[in-house]
């Protein structure tokens, strides 16, 4: 009974159960991934008919030429490299941290998980009363170490540092619990062999703690990366629907919703998700090959 | 030194937990100011007179009662309909046997690799030959069904002894009856994790309802929020009261739900 082989009869019933599920993921997403590949070599396009009189590469040879598009790249790639290293490195910190404490343990881990429980959209309202250059909370602390008030949300400059800092702050949170559990499953048994060795507090934590959770770095690290590539909501309500001051802020996906919204491009839309796409499935790729080798399971 | 070092520890988290909370009483402290008092210098934390009518006014000054509903409505309609479809879907793949399974099973888990951005022009096209753009189904239909939420289920449903499935069938219980009878029951935690993750991920939901709604009578909180901006102007004391407004029902549910949420976070975190 145990080593029953599917039948007809059998496959029709499972069928049944997955039937709901399957008729929304097919038109919903299945479908729509096959489309939007194919979206992206239309070149001409009727939307209110559906038609397609002609297809090729025009699309990406425009988003290779469009200087909007390099930018928006660029700035993602900066997004990406100032966000994820940081939420890393600090959840880390402060999970071994709120590890070693049991009194109000609890408290905490409430306290810094709550910004992943908020609304985006709400809290980057917030944020851009905290940025508010002349009675925002940001620059009056930066005041009292006598820092010259920073135009955070008009000054190219320094709009994507802004827009960085938010985005840590909130995705600390999910970052330190899942290196939390992490830690808890570490046999302390290392740790007091280590101690018995002489390791102080820092080797300790360089040749145990660091090889030990490093599975969950790289969990964390290609959480980050996919989840940052697709930077889009804190933008649009940080920037009160702009990307930000001379476009300082446009994302990836921030030109895809131009180009779709508000410029009715779609196959031009299509064509910058799948470079998306390949951008993510890429640096997927590159993290999988490296985990391969530095990464102990 | 050893209390030293704790004392110091308990000092570097709570600075930290005071610039994590930082924000939220900025919010909470500038809803409940006069207008001029936003604006003083040096800012002032508690404000000298409580205006609770803020949040009164602002909720009035735009249609914030029709947004509430509309995510009421489109978190409680998508969260119950995509459970019903990921539980029986999981339930398939984890007890039945079935032709392709092993196919189907690796074809939707690379399409969890595929970032949904990219299929918001070709759902867009979809729902609007459909006549759906800027109605509930726009905002509900295409969330029915989570591939993430049938795999996490499905690990859990495997994971409950397959012997009981055995006994059951045996003493003449049917397939239906096992899963909501016996299976479901024993899953409590994993569904009611992937519940709430559910109902954070749709009452956040943004960019989805921004593009599917363009009339006010649609738009969920959220996107109504957004919109009250331009309306607000600079009455940053009404704007913080709008924000806390839609803020404060999934703390309250994060508050009372914590140890599910964090569950569920670390289980399906950890395998997804």
């Amino acid at each position: 009974m145990m080593n029953e082989k599917p039948t007809w009869r059998s496959t029709a019933k499972a069928l049944l159960y997955l039937l709901p599920m399957l008729v929304i993921t097919i038109t919903f997403n299945i479908w729509p991934i096959l489309s939007s590949f194919l979206m992206s070599f239309y070149t001409k396009y009727d939307y209110y008919t559906d038609k397609v009189s002609a297809m090729g590469l025009d699309n990406f040879k425009f988003l290779l030429s469009d200087p909007d598009f390099h930018l928006a790249v660029r700035n993602t790639l900066i997004f990406v490299a100032g966000v994820v290293p940081i939420t890393v490195i600090l959840s880390l910190v402060i999970a071994i941290l709120l590890n070693q404490i049991k009194w109000l343990s609890g408290f905490f881990r409430t306290v810094y998980f709550l910004p992943f429980v908020t609304s985006t959209v709400a809290i980057a309202m917030v944020w851009n009363w905290i940025y508010h250059s002349d009675y925002g909370l940001m620059n009056y602390f930066l005041g009292l170490f006598g820092i010259h008030a920073i135009n955070w949300l008009n000054d190219p400059h320094w709009s994507l540092l802004a827009l960085i800092i938010m985005t840590v702050w909130k995705d600390l949170g999910f970052n330190i619990i899942l290196f939390l559990v992490g830690l808890n499953n570490i046999d302390p048994g290392y740790y007091r062999a280590a101690e018995i060795d002489g390791a102080n507090a820092w080797q300790r934590f360089l040749n145990v703690t660091v090889p030990m959770i490093s599975p969950i770095t790289f969990l964390v690290s290609v959480n980050g990366i996919i989840g940052s590539f697709k930077v889009f909501d804190q933008i649009f309500a940080l920037f009160g629907g702009t990307p930000g001051p001379g476009k300082a802020d446009l994302t990836i996906v921030y030109y895809l919703y131009q180009k779709f919204y508000t410029e009715y491009k779609y196959p031009i839309a299509a064509a910058s998700g799948v470079v998306l796409f390949f951008l993510i499935l890429a640096v997927t790729l590159v993290q999988m090959w490296y985990s391969r080798k530095h990464v102990h399971y | 030194m050893k209390k030293f070092s704790r004392v110091l520890l308990y000092l570097i988290v709570t600075l930290g937990a005071l610039t994590m909370l930082m924000p939220f009483l900025w919010m909470v402290s500038t809803a409940l100011k006069t207008a001029p008092e936003t604006i003083t210098v040096p800012p002032t934390w508690i404000p000298k007179s409580l205006q609770w009518g803020n949040f009164i006014k602002a909720w009035h000054e735009a249609p914030f009662a029709r947004y509430f509903v509309n995510s009421l409505v489109v978190t409680t309609v998508t969260t119950v309909g995509q459970l019903f479809t990921s539980i029986l879907a999981a339930f398939a793949f984890a007890r039945l046997k079935f032709f392709g399974k092993n196919l189907i099973f690796v074809i939707f888990l690379g399409t969890m690799m595929i970032p949904g951005e990219m299929l918001i022009i070709p759902n867009f096209v979809t729902l609007s030959h459909l006549r759906l753009i800027d109605t509930y189904g726009a905002l509900i239909i295409p969330w029915l069904a989570s591939f993430f939420t049938v795999f996490t289920l499905r690990q859990t449903f495997q994971s409950t002894p397959e012997q009981i499935y055995y006994a059951a069938r045996m003493d003449g219980a049917s397939d239906w009856r096992y899963l909501w009878h016996v299976l479901v029951p024993m899953s409590k935690s994993t569904i009611t994790a992937v519940t709430v993750l559910q109902v954070i991920g749709s009452w956040n939901a943004f960019m989805w309802p921004l593009i599917v709604t363009n009339s006010d009578k649609m738009r969920t909180l959220p996107v109504g929020l957004q919109a009250f901006t331009t309306d607000a102007g600079t009455q940053y004391q009404l704007l913080m009261a709008a924000s806390t407004f839609v803020i404060i029902p999934m703390v309250v549910l994060y508050v009372f739900l914590q140890k599910y949420i964090i569950a569920g976070i670390s289980k399906a975190g950890l395998k997804g």
